[in-house]
């Protein structure tokens, strides 16, 4: 995709600039991009690299096990095709958990890995199943509790109040959590 | 006491997670020393993307395109109370992780990390996902090729969350 948008972008850009008389603003630019880009991912290298050594630690721990069993109402609900204790609903829990706690390194594989499971049982391999279709929706509306990436790039930038975007970031995330879920159980009975 | 919330959260859930693995016992520094080191990755992988981002966003910038084409869509977006400086990271959020977090630096940068439209661009990085690439890993890992749905149940979230970005952050400030 970015194959595509990436040139697209540099072409009408300087061809605009050209046109509208630009261009000395567009020549000055272009190095400035590439320091901005260097200043920002020597500041990255300190906050991105503290979350994910704190992520760590609570990932070696049995905190996500515990909270996973928080969720199996919740999975019943979402997923009622899903045996409750059977290895699907483990992985489709632990998976819900990492995204939870803004851990997206450890929730792909465990996705991943629940989606190979879910397959062993879908009678048309190559259709999702509801169970699937519901999963995939769930981790794309991104449900987070600390959205760390963005913490950590808020301190970088300076912010007075990196994680004060929290609170908004957990409205936003529930709405399009609730819109997500209740437009796939509709779909799921006509198509 | 929003604020007293939010500022609170990261010390508590540090302390907590710390607390937790000394409860059970393990090597609480060795380990945050293997994270930090995985970090590094992360960060040396996003700096190729971001610089051909700066690349492509600053030339669009520069150029004058962007306010052109702001100027244009303004009318509409004026009518739903979008700060126009918005949409290129909202039409670019599905599509690329990397390359929308680009456009959200961007954005903070030009106006201000706390600023209304800064907070808005966090809360979309934060509350949305890169839908294109999940479905694609989570359906190719399978070999599944008939997804029914799930796109646009997907997109239909996506724009719902990017709505509640834009009204919540006018709310709360």
């Amino acid at each position: 995709m970015l194959n595509i948008i990436w040139p697209v972008f540099i072409i009408i850009s300087i061809i605009y600039a050209f046109i509208s008389g630009n261009i000395e603003n567009i020549s000055n630019g272009i190095f400035d991009s590439a320091e901005s880009a260097v200043s920002l991912t020597i500041t990255f290298f300190g906050t991105i690299c503290l979350w994910n050594g704190i992520i760590e630690i609570a990932k070696k721990t049995s905190i996500m096990q515990k909270l996973a069993k928080l969720l199996h109402p919740l999975i019943c609900f979402l997923f009622p095709e899903i045996k409750k204790e059977s290895e699907a609903h483990e992985e489709i829990s632990m998976n819900i958990i990492a995204n939870l706690l803004g851990l997206g390194n450890a929730a792909t594989p465990l996705g991943l890995k629940a989606m190979k499971t879910m397959q062993k049982d879908n009678p048309k391999k190559d259709t999702l199943t509801n169970s699937m279709a519901m999963f995939i929706v769930i981790n794309t509306a991104s449900i987070q509790l600390i959205p760390t990436n963005v913490i950590a790039i808020r301190s970088s930038l300076n912010s007075t109040s990196p994680s004060g975007i929290i609170l908004q970031v957990w409205v936003a995330t529930i709405v399009a959590a609730i819109v997500g879920v209740t437009a796939t159980k509709i779909f799921m009975k006509r198509f | 006491m929003v604020n007293f919330l939010s500022a609170s959260a990261i010390p508590l859930i540090i302390l907590f997670i710390v607390i937790y693995g000394l409860k059970e016992k393990k090597k609480v520094f060795d380990i945050f020393l293997d994270g930090a080191k995985e970090g590094i990755e992360i960060v040396i992988q996003l700096f190729p993307t971001l610089l051909g981002i700066f690349l492509a966003i600053g030339l669009l910038r520069n150029s004058g395109i962007i306010d052109f084409i702001i100027n244009i869509i303004s009318p509409v977006t004026n009518i739903l109370k979008i700060p126009s400086a918005v949409l290129p990271l909202a039409m670019l959020r599905p599509i690329s992780g990397s390359a929308s977090m680009g456009v959200a630096i961007d954005i903070m940068q030009k106006y201000g990390v706390d600023s209304m439209i800064g907070k808005i661009a966090s809360t979309i990085m934060g509350s949305t996902e890169t839908t294109f690439y999940t479905i694609a890993i989570y359906t190719a890992c399978v070999k599944i090729k008939k997804i029914r749905f799930v796109l646009v149940a997907a997109l239909l979230a996506d724009l719902a969350g990017m709505i509640t970005s834009v009204i919540i952050c006018q709310i709360l400030s």
